[in-house]
Parts: structure tokens; sequence; C-alpha cells
């Protein structure tokens, strides 16, 4: 794996580019900066995107369409264009009243969907006739923040993990640009702003939420240190693993069945779903962690830190993880959800590790990505 | 200034009780929510002067008063779980703990720290040696849980 400090400040958020040669970023301010990669481990600033006036949360770039779509605190979002060599800005009335929170470009790139602070997610679309971004709400019955956004690989559902302890996938099918949606695991009736499914039984803020490579599974991290996965079905039903670990911030399907998740811990992490036994487990820390020289400890230093501190074992005084802060983001950089080869980690340290999962299984005996 | 209205009293209104957006907690339930039951504990802290810790102990974590909004109920609860609780011996706390499921660590650390909220005498040194042993069994997680939950034991 390889880690590469791009600033001292968290980085916000970031979207990488179709070929994975840009990265675009927040440095933790109204700016969105697009770095490219240089060779080796070279990174250089090649454009600084500046029109929000507030702190950009939620950055997505469209691999085919090439367009970059940025939310903010600000309560707008732009959708920007490579013209030449300069990006321009087209702005998009969310009509909201809080901050926006997170934004995604759905499958086919025709809309996105942006979550908020004012209890509702907008999904934008283009109007030809007046060659503008028109936006539709999903209100009910979300009743807080919509911290997280996945779009199903139909382009038609979208799942929403919010600040009131539930995580939802609604139907976002615009009849202006698409056909009617087959039926799904989830349901077949999916007029706009249909409530597929609500979960139950955990507490605490839903962080991050992904939809499986085939779409038949939806797995969240929540804020009260657990992973849960659902299964479409009629009955479906909803398994989780209650952690020994900080909370996590961020989840990615990484195969059908294992999960890569990371958060205040500041390293990722496997887990892997049995769908037949209903079942997360864990599989396994996911960071080499350097071998730091192991000074033996003087009888002095021994009885001053039993003097200080009450115990006799030596105080690491720092976390021998990669990242030195909580990782914020993972987003899949080789390979997609089904079988990913390739995961891309941005984390409160501003800095951002890329983790090779080949090298990550051969590297951790008893790691088997399922 | 000196007051210059004739009632004040407008300022002493709670106006979030009021906001329609305001979020409340669905509710579970909790009617039938006992507390564990007092007879059966009863009888088994007579036997924990016979010595019969660990029994006490499943019995007292069953059927915690968590959905109801009865303050009597939950405190009856609490005081049954520290008499359980101060009456272990130190070294036998560790296998007590490793006894419990997942559920019942998170379970133990709830209890643990409504314990602390309200220390007595001797409540806080037995309070502490729990929560060291339930620590290294339910780790860090176990704590947020307690921090995160919406309805309390």
């Amino acid at each position: 794996m390889s880690y590469y400090n791009f600033l001292l400040e968290p980085i916000s958020c970031h979207a990488w580019n179709k070929e994975r040669t840009q990265i675009a970023i927040c440095p933790n301010n109204h700016e969105v900066h697009i770095y490219k990669k240089e060779g080796g481990d070279k990174w250089s600033k090649i454009h600084e995107l500046k029109e929000h006036n507030g702190q950009v949360t939620g950055i997505d770039w469209a691999p085919e369409s090439n367009r970059i779509v940025t939310c903010g605190t600000d309560r707008n979002a732009y959708v920007w264009t490579l013209k030449g060599n300069v990006w321009r800005p087209t702005l998009v009335i969310l009509r909201i009243n809080r901050a926006a929170r997170c934004v995604k470009w759905s499958p086919k790139e025709n809309k996105f969907a942006v979550g908020s602070g004012s209890r509702l997610i907008s999904i934008c679309y283009f109007e030809q006739e007046n060659d503008w971004w028109v936006c539709k709400h999903i209100k009910k019955p979300i009743r807080s923040t919509v911290l997280s956004l996945d779009w199903h690989p139909n382009n038609i559902l979208l799942a929403a993990g919010s600040c009131d302890f539930k995580c939802r996938i609604f139907s976002a099918y615009i009849k202006e640009v698409e056909e009617k949606p087959s039926p799904t695991p989830w349901g077949s009736k999916m007029p706009f702003g249909e409530l597929m499914f609500e979960s139950s039984g955990t507490d605490g803020w839903v962080h991050s939420i992904c939809f499986s490579g085939s779409g038949g599974r939806v797995a969240w991290v929540s804020h009260d240190s657990t992973v849960a996965v659902a299964t479409g079905s009629k009955n479906t039903v909803i398994s989780s693993l209650s952690s020994e670990t900080l909370p996590l911030l961020a989840v990615t399907f990484i195969t059908e069945n294992s999960l890569v998740a990371a958060g205040h811990d500041c390293y990722p992490m496997l887990y892997v779903y049995d769908e037949g036994k209903g079942t997360i487990t864990f599989g396994g820390k996911l960071d080499i962690p350097k071998q730091s020289t192991q000074r033996g400890m003087t009888a002095r230093e021994r009885f001053q830190n039993l003097d200080k501190k009450a115990s006799s074992e030596t105080e690491k005084a720092t976390l021998d993880s990669v990242h030195k802060n909580s990782i914020s983001q993972i987003s899949i950089l080789e390979g997609d959800k089904s079988k990913c080869n390739k995961f891309c980690t941005t984390g409160m340290d501003g800095g951002m590790t890329i983790w090779d999962v080949k090298t990550l299984e051969s590297s951790m005996k008893d790691l088997k990505i399922v | 200034m000196s007051k210059n209205v004739s009632s004040d009293r407008f300022r002493k209104v709670d106006v979030d009780e009021y906001d329609e957006n305001k979020f409340v907690d669905e509710e579970e339930g909790g009617e039938n929510q006992q507390g564990p039951d007092e007879g059966e504990v009863d009888s088994l802290i007579r036997q924990l002067c016979t010595g019969n810790v660990m029994g006490a102990l499943q019995a007292v974590l069953k059927n915690p008063p968590m959905n109801t909004k009865n303050q009597a109920l939950k405190d009856r609860a609490e005081g049954l779980v520290l008499k359980v609780l101060s009456s272990f011996k130190s070294g036998d706390i560790e296998k007590a703990v490793q006894s419990l499921d997942k559920n019942g660590v998170d379970l133990l650390m709830k209890y643990i720290y409504k314990g602390f909220e309200q220390p007595t005498e001797n409540s806080s040194t037995v309070l502490l040696q729990w929560h060291e042993k339930a620590l290294s069994a339910g780790g860090v997680g176990s704590i947020v849980r307690v921090l995160t939950a919406r309805r309390t034991v």
C-alpha cells in the first residue's frame, strides 16, 4: 500500500477520475483541488475549483461524462464541466435551507442525489428545454440529516443513511429521463419517493451506506460501533455485528460477501457476510504495522513509569497504523464492488492511502476474501 | 433595567416542546417490562450467601427495564444489579464476565455507567473493577454503545 500526505488539514472528501490519474479533494475549506499523478509517488496540483461559499462536503466525479458535482455547506451544488483546460461550474438550485452533506452521481450519470441537513434528499436531473438542472425532493419519512447516499445499479433505487438512526432505500425514478424499472428484490412498484425499505434495531447515526455490486444487498455502519447488512427479499432480514472498536465512518463492498470498513480507529477492517447463516464476522485488521524498534526498558525508566503513570508497560505514544487520524472515506480504485483489486482511503490526517487487495491477502495470514 | 412587563412567566416556557419538527423516539410498548423479577433475584441473593453469585448475575441481567419510562422501576433494577455486583469476590469477576455473551457485556456496561452516576459509599471501587473486566471483554465498542443508546437501562 502507498501513503501520500497531501496536507496538514483533514481531507473532507475526495473523488477519482475515470483513469485514476487525477484526484479531486477538498482541503477542509471552500475549494476543491485537483491533483494529477506525476511519475513515481509525486502529485501536482493542476486545478483549483473556487465557487463555493462554504466548506465543500461532497465531491463525485462521473467517469463516463467527466463531470464533477460538488456540494457544500453553502446549501448549493455545482456541476463542473471541463472546457478546454478550465473547469466551468453550473449552479444547481437545490431548494434546501440547510447544508448539503453528500452527493452521488447515478450509475448512468443522468441524475445525481444530494443529502442535506434539511432532512430531505434532492434528486437533480438536467432539463433540456430550459437548459438547467431541476431537482425533486424526497422528504417523507426522513426525520434528520441525511449523511450518506448510494445508488443501486439499476439507476432507480437510492439508499440513504441518516442521523435519525435509520437506513432507508427510496425510489428515485424520474419519468422524464428514464424508462420504468423492472422488479428488484427490494420491491416492484417504484414511483418517485417510494420507501422500499427501512431499517430498525440499530442506534446511532448511519455514517455510511453501500449497495453490493449486484444491488441485492445493502450494508451500513452506524455510530454505535455496528456494521449491518440487509439482503433484499419479501421479508428482508437484517444482520448486524456489534464491534469492539470505535465507530466506523466509511464502508464499501469489495466482493458480494466481503466488506471493508474504516473509521475512528484509523485502519481499515474486513468483515465477511454469510447470507445463509445471516451473520457478519470480523475478518481482520487490514493494516501492516511498521515494526518499531523494541528498545528494552532500563530499570530506571520502569520505576519512573510506575511512579508517574502507575503502569510498567511500554506505552506507545503514536499509532502504528498508516493513517494517523480517523479515516473518513473509502473509494474503489480498481475493479468494482463485486470484485475490487484496489481501494483508497482518505482521512482527517490529510493523507491518502491506496490499498492493494492481493498484497493484503498474501501478507496477512488467515485473511480470506470470499 | 427593572421589570417593565407585569408577567415574565413566558420566559420559563420550553419552546422546544412545541417545535413540530422535534424528534420523538418510536414507542416500543414498554408497559410489559418489569425489570428483573424481584422474587427470583431475592431468592438468588439468599443463595449469594451460599455462593451462587453467577446464577444471581444471570438472573439480574435478564429482562432489563429498557423500554419503560418508569423511573422507579429503573432505579430498582439498578439497585438490584449493584447488590449482585458487590457480592462478587474480586477474583471471580473475570470469570463472570467471560460467561456473558456480547449482549450481556453491553448490558453490564450500561448498568456500570448507570451506577457511576450515583456513587455510594463503596460502589465506585466495585464498579471500577467490573468496568476493567467488561472493557477487556467488550472493547471500547461497548462503551460507545452505552453513549449512543436511545433506550437506556
